[in-house]
This record gives C-alpha cells, structure tokens and sequence, in this order.
C-alpha cells in the first residue's frame, strides 16, 4: 500500500512538473490584467482580439502552412529514402544512417547556422523558402527512422505471392506494402509536423527579417512582454490536439476490445 | 514478438531489391542529393567560415577566440550545467519509467501522449510561464511565504537555468528509456528470479544493461540541446549569465560569422566527444529510433 502510494505520489510530482508552466498559461490566457504579474479578473478579450491581430494571425498562418508542408514533403523523400536504404548493402546502408543521425544529434544552433551560410553563400534571399528548406531537411530523418521499422517487419512473401497471383509490382506494393508500411509513415508526419511546429532554432537563423513564426515572433517579445493574445492562441491550439488525441484513443480503443476478447 | 522474421530477410532482397535494383536507386536519389545539399554542404560552409578571415585567409584564429575568458567561461558554465541537467533528468526519468512500465497501461501510446503533450505548446511560452512562478514575487514564493517558509530567489541564477533545462528535455530522457525498459522480455526478468537473482540484482544484471541504449539515447537528447541553448537562458538566467549558445548567437547578431562559426566548431567538438564516448556504450547503435 504504502509501495503504491508513493509510486502515485512520484508520477503526479513528475506530471505537476510537466503540466504546471501549461495550467498557468492557461490561466494567463483569461486574466484581465495586461500584466503576466497579476490576476486582474477573468475575460474572454484576449480571445476575441486574437482574431483581430494581423501580426499573431500571419505568424500562425506561416507556422502552419510550413509545419504542413515540410513534413509533407519530408515524409516523400524520406519514405522514399527508406526504401532506398533498407535495400542497401551494410556498408552504404551504415553511412547513409549515420548520415541521417547526423541533424537530429547535432545541435540545433549548428545545423541552423550553417543552413544559412549555405543560403547567404548561394545568394539566396532567406525567407519563407528557406525556412521550408530548413524544416524539410531537419523533418527528413524523422520520417525515415520511422519507416525504416516497418520495412524492416515486412513479410516479402506476401508481395511475392500478390505478383504471383498475377498482381503487377505496382499494383502489388500499393495493395501489399503500403497499408503494412503506412502507420509508420502516418507517424513519421506527425513526429515531422510537431517538430517543425515546434522549432525555435533553425527558424530563427534561416528565416530573415520579413516572416515570423509564432516560436520567433515570442522570442522578440520576450524582452518587451508577451501579448495575453499569444497566450490565447496557444490555449486553443493545446485544446484542439488534446481533443484531437482523446478522440483518436477513444477511437483506437474501440478497435482493440475484440481483439482483447 | 515474431522472431521467424530475420533481420535482413534474403527473400526480401531478391523480392524487394533485385527485380527494381534500378528503382530502389531512383528512390534514394532525391534523399541523397537533399542530405549532401543541405547537410554536408553546410557544415563544411561552417568549417570553411571557421577557419578563414574576412579576406578568404586560412587561419587559427576564430578558433582561438574560445580562450577569451569570456568564451572559455561560457563554455565551461554550459558544459557544467547541461551535466548537471542531464543528471538529474536520468534521476527522475529512470524511476518514472519503471514505474510506468510497471502499470501496464491498455496502450502504452498513451502514456507517450501525456509525455509528449507538453510539447505542443511552444516551448519559449512554457519557459517563460517558468518566470512566473520563479520571480522573487512569483507563484512558488507566494505558496512559500503562505506557508510560512523561507522564500526562494533563484530567476536569473545558474539553478534556474538548470531547471529550465530539465522541465524542457526531461521528455527525451522519459521516452527513449521508457520505450526500451516495456520491450524487455518479461521471461528474461522471470528466469533470473527463478535462478535466485534478488530484486537488487536481477536490476543490476538484468534490467539495467537491458535498458542501456535508451539511457544513452536519452543523454544524448538531453545534453547536446543543453550544451547548445540560448534561449532558456537568456529567458531565465538574465542578460548576466551567458552561455556558448548565447555567445554564438551575439557573434552571428554583430555580423561576426567567422568568429560565430569558429566558436561553433569549437563547440561541435564537444558534441562529437560526447556521443564518442557514449556509442562505445551503444552496440545497437544502427537504426535505433528516438521513441
């Protein structure tokens, strides 16, 4: 009994830990005065004028457009790409995966900074694209070490015995290889999505002075105080993909209790 | 577990890779060419700028300014405190995962969820609501003087910092560990109790060498983005505590980019170094992913 309580006790301190900075935002978002320092009484303002802010609303916009879009284009080259290694040979297979490791363990400052040496030394103006540039080559290795497991669980028999029965390759690896790959490659998007929708770093040296991501557009007002509407926007967005996950367990959930029986 | 499944299946070599052999590389070349172009390329444009001055000279010189005191200083304060932090992320992470692999959840995924969650909301926000409750007028002050003990000022310290460091890469060093302890085979534990092994030592010579390559994946994640931050401590330590991240990020800022690269190539030796010394602890290093 005592064993389990503080089992308990040391998740929820640990939880406390995780989830206290995300409850006093949260509580920030509705508080009246424009000051982080004090509880001014409860409003709903800040969410109404969050629509109205042309910058926050633009930050957001390129924030999305590019977490969409560059783990879009990741998750191609990198599923691709897994392919391609998984039928290597060691040696190259080795390199290439050591290759790969190489953005997600070096540290971020470094690979940011040497992306836009890369763009200044090409003359290529920094802005949105090589922002997106920046994200899909961070986001790649992520998708690719998630496909690469399940490549590697698949069973070739079955895609022999579709072409057998007269499937072609083509139609083969979509009907046979696909739907066993594709969990993987769901999750790689959204490992990829998250990333990049999270990204301080490589965004802040690759993006140039014209566009700002919500990660950068916080950065410059850390020193002159956050606007309560950021405080808002982040709410929502932490409500909209915590419902999003609690419909999707529910759903996976669902699946599983025959399997169970 | 399905262990009629070999590694690298030969049939699915001749099934998958010989009849498209030209395919497969067709797929790779898109992968190839973006890794050399935005991966390779740039970090030899970093040594390039870190070993050159402003005229195109060869020269030693960006990577001597880390024996500027104030460099050298900020190197060794992050290098201090990113071990600190990794520390004391392993000491919370270790215990945690065992006992979230002891529950047996339904699905393990939702505990990743939870884990992860945080995450969703930007990290600077999350760090900067750690100013609120680490002001010297802050939540945990006020709770303090509420209860009648001694208040705390640590915004704008090292411990601070520290804390920063740990609240935002504990989920790395949580995941990776987490993830290896619930694939260990419960008979392996099983066998070693019935052999007469304790608690203490069936941890010892079991559990804990199991558990080894998501421990070191865990450092790695936790201490190279310590080493390397400047926005958490420019966020919680104030503009008098400066780190390697911070000083480079000043030497880009000023326009100095051979210094900034030289500092950063000072500073990728000691990411280098450290994940030397831990893939010598790391036998399965090949494919290993992150969670």
């Amino acid at each position: 009994m005592v064993k389990n309580f503080f089992k308990r006790f040391y998740i929820g301190i640990i939880l406390l830990f995780l989830y206290a900075p995300i409850i006093i935002l949260i509580i920030l978002s509705f508080n009246k005065s424009k000051s982080r320092a004090k509880w001014g009484g409860f409003t709903l303002k800040w969410y109404a004028e969050l629509f109205q802010n042309d910058d926050i609303m633009r930050a957001l916009y390129t924030t999305l457009i590019l977490a969409f879009v560059s783990a879009l284009i990741a998750t191609i080259i990198g599923t691709a790409g897994a392919f391609a290694i998984n039928a290597m040979k060691k040696t190259p297979r080795v390199i290439m995966l050591g290759i790969t490791n190489i953005p997600m363990l070096n540290a971020d400052i470094v690979t940011g900074i040497s992306l836009m040496l890369l763009f200044v030394a090409l003359r290529f103006s920094l802005g949105f694209t090589s922002v997106l540039l920046a994200h899909i080559t961070f986001n790649i290795p992520y998708v690719l070490l998630s496909v690469m497991p399940k490549l590697k669980q698949l069973n070739p028999n079955t895609f022999e015995a579709a072409q057998d029965l007269g499937a072609s390759p083509f139609y083969a690896f979509f009907k046979v290889i696909l739907p066993d790959i594709f969990p993987g490659i769901i999750s790689g998007y959204f490992l990829a999505f998250t990333m990049s929708l999270d990204d301080f770093v490589i965004t802040y040296f690759t993006k140039g002075p014209e566009i700002n991501t919500l990660s950068t557009k916080i950065y410059t007002e850390v020193r002159k105080g956050i606007k309560p509407e950021i405080y808002a926007l982040s709410t929502i967005m932490f409500t909209a993909i915590l419902l999003l996950l609690i419909i999707a367990n529910r759903k996976s959930g669902e699946k599983n209790i025959p399997l169970r029986k | 577990m399905n262990d009629t499944k070999p590694k690298h299946n030969p049939l699915l070599e001749r099934g998958l890779m010989l009849p498209n052999a030209n395919r497969m590389k067709l797929f790779s070349f898109p992968y190839i060419l973006w890794m050399a172009g935005f991966i390779i390329i740039p970090l030899i444009m970093i040594l390039f700028y870190g070993m050159t001055t402003s005229e195109n000279r060869f020269t030693f010189a960006n990577l001597a300014m880390i024996a500027e005191p104030i460099n050298y200083k900020a190197l060794a304060l992050a290098l201090l405190l990113s071990i600190i932090s990794t520390v004391i992320c392993l000491i919370l992470a270790y215990p945690l995962s065992i006992i979230l692999n002891n529950i047996k959840m339904k699905s393990n995924s939702l505990i990743i969820f939870i884990i992860i969650l945080p995450m969703w909301m930007n990290f600077l926000l999350r760090t900067i609501a750690w100013q609120n409750i680490l002001e010297r007028t802050g939540i945990l002050n006020t709770l303090l003087t509420f209860l009648h003990l001694p208040t705390l000022n640590i915004i704008n310290t090292p411990a601070a910092i520290i804390l920063g460091m740990v609240y935002n890469y504990l989920p790395f060093m949580i995941l990776p560990i987490y993830n290896v302890l619930i694939k260990i085979d419960q008979d392996v534990v099983n066998a070693a109790r019935d052999l007469g092994a304790n608690s203490l030592q069936t941890f010892i010579k079991i559990i804990f060498p199991l558990s080894l390559p998501g421990v070191i994946s865990g450092i790695t994640m936790v201490f190279v983005p310590s080493l390397t931050t400047f926005a958490i401590s420019s966020i919680l330590g104030g503009s008098k505590i400066v780190l390697m991240g911070n000083v480079i990020e000043q030497q880009f800022t000023l326009g100095n980019w051979h210094t900034g690269s030289g500092l950063s190539l000072v500073l990728m030796i000691f990411v280098l170094l450290c994940m030397a010394i831990l893939s010598k602890y790391d036998k399965e290093a090949e494919g290993s992913s992150i969670w």
